[in-house]
């Protein structure tokens, strides 16, 4: 059934989502210990420079300015 | 209370007591938004190692939300629940826009025999292809059926959003299952 208001929800779909996805098991655990890749990662060097990170936000603010009407829909996407 | 008054200093026992107590509910939150084993243990890492990196401002006398002022003891929870939450969107917006979906979710045993395999992978794509912010509120508010309450704790957002992102999520997902010929 169609609607336009939020606090109606959509059977239809609702239903077929629900069969696409089961619902993950509430008692659902990890296959093994995660403590040691915890410690692993809480002793890692920081990584280098993300340079490529960088040159991508410099790129985003550069393409902001240049077009601002851009904002709302990178909002829209975040 | 000790224990949490010990990790907000640093104290990497304490942080293996909360770890050992917490890391299965976190694991459970995580699978449920990204759905894959693998990439949830991966995410639960992640998401103590950002705990730990995060523990001088964790506040344990602090109450996140009125039902946790009497029960300082039990902020934890949701302050790490919070931050899976943010680790998992982070990978969602990193992620591929189709989610590849393993067999046994592609075709449940309680699923409806009138609805074709197909039509559920298509749908299951479909939720994949939703932008990660209605996409994780999709799954935990329908998939998952979780009280939007709990859902906007998570997100950090009202439950006004909430229900506004599933009903953005779910017109989102109409369109595009009509658009492939699959009128639900």
């Amino acid at each position: 059934m169609k609607t336009t208001n939020p606090n109606r929800i959509d059977d239809g779909i609702q239903k077929l989502v629900q069969q696409a996805l089961p619902p993950i098991e509430p008692d659902a655990e990890p296959a093994r210990d995660l403590w040691p890749a915890v410690l692993r990662r809480m002793n890692a060097r920081p990584s280098a420079l993300p340079w490529f990170d960088l040159a991508l936000m410099a790129g985003l603010v550069v393409l902001l300015a240049a077009s601002p009407e851009s904002i709302p829909v990178l909002l829209y996407y975040l | 209370m000790n224990v949490l008054n010990d990790f907000r200093h640093g104290d990497i026992d304490a942080f293996e007591a909360l770890f050992r107590q917490h890391q299965r509910a976190v694991y459970g939150w995580i699978l449920r938004v990204v759905r894959n084993p693998a990439t949830a243990e991966e995410l639960t890492v992640e998401t103590f190692w950002r705990i730990y990196q995060a523990h001088a401002r964790f506040d344990p006398a602090r109450s996140l939300k009125p039902e946790y002022s009497l029960e300082p003891e039990r902020s934890f929870e949701p302050w790490a629940r919070r931050i899976a939450t943010r680790v998992a969107l982070d990978h969602l917006r990193t992620g591929r826009p189709e989610c590849e979906l393993p067999a046994e979710i592609a075709a449940p045993v309680s699923a409806d025999a009138a609805v074709s395999a197909e039509i559920r992978l298509k749908t299951a794509q479909a939720l994949g292809r939703l932008p990660p912010k209605l996409r994780i509120a999709a799954i935990l508010a329908v998939v998952e059926e979780l009280p939007h309450k709990e859902v906007a704790a998570a997100l950090g957002i009202s439950v006004a959003a909430v229900k506004l992102r599933v009903f953005r999520a779910l017109r989102i997902l109409r369109k595009d299952l009509e658009h492939q010929g699959i009128t639900p």
